[in-house]
């Protein structure tokens, strides 16, 4: 009875979890392509653009976490090793979601670009009071700037 | 008060360097968006109430570098970086640290 329990709450955790991830998927690829005319880069300068004075810090961040059924299968994935797609998967949508919060500050802020972006991960798992609970937080910072 | 992560402000000249200042705030998990939070974690996807925690309290540790930049008679923070780190279970530190000065 328990066993079946168990096994009904992985396929419910699974279905519900493999939904979010799709619909999250399809959210941010809508996004980023309308916000795809603004720039982001990694370095301090521009090169072949000039921006106007003045600029500002701007972040975005989000805190993700694994469903229970891929939690699971990446602890076994674990014991054989090789790459992880659940993670993957994981920390991937956590970047693309922070950069673009990251991105819309910047345009509600009225600015045009962001430079000198940064990423920071830190597993927050045991913030919350469990080891293995598969929850990341992503955050993204840079200096927003008008390009002219 | 300017704050940004590169060396410089875009279009302004540092005239003088206050050297090296820090804010940080330490938050512990909430009991209510804690309940809410791990019911999320069965089914994974973004877990709002900590991405709310997390902002705020990012946002308090940079208020706070902001206070000592300005009791300093700094004009601008530059080179800000973030730290994050789990001091112990259920808190977390973060931390913001950058450069004060003045710039004209």
């Amino acid at each position: 009875m328990e066993i079946l329990f168990i096994i009904g709450l992985i396929i419910f955790t699974f279905t519900i979890g493999s939904y979010i991830e799709k619909t999250h998927y399809v959210d941010i690829q809508n996004r980023e392509k309308k916000i795809m005319g603004m720039p982001v880069i990694s370095g301090k300068d521009v090169g072949y653009m000039n921006f106007s004075d003045g600029g500002e810090m701007v972040n975005g961040n989000v805190v993700i976490s694994l469903d229970y059924f891929k939690l699971i299968w990446a602890g076994l994935k674990n014991i054989f090793g090789g790459h992880i797609r659940a993670y993957e998967t994981l920390l991937d949508r956590g970047r693309r979601e922070a950069v673009l919060r990251m991105k819309e500050e910047a345009r509600l802020k009225g600015y045009n670009a962001v430079i000198n972006m940064r990423f920071e991960t830190s597993a927050i798992s045991q913030v919350t009071g469990n080891k293995s609970s598969g929850c990341f937080e992503v955050l993204a910072y840079g200096t927003a700037v008008k390009l002219i | 008060m300017i704050v940004t992560n590169i060396e410089s402000v875009p279009g302004k000249k540092i005239v003088e360097h206050y050297g090296i200042i820090q804010g940080s705030t330490v938050r512990a998990r909430h009991v209510g968006a804690d309940f809410a939070a791990g019911l999320k974690n069965m089914v994974g996807g973004e877990l709002k109430g900590y991405t709310k925690l997390l902002t705020s309290a990012r946002e308090e540790a940079l208020e706070r570098l902001k206070q000592q930049a300005a009791g300093m008679g700094a004009n601008a923070i530059v080179n800000v970086r973030f730290a994050t780190s789990a001091i112990s279970q259920g808190a977390a530190e973060l931390m913001a640290y950058g450069t004060a000065v003045k710039v004209e």
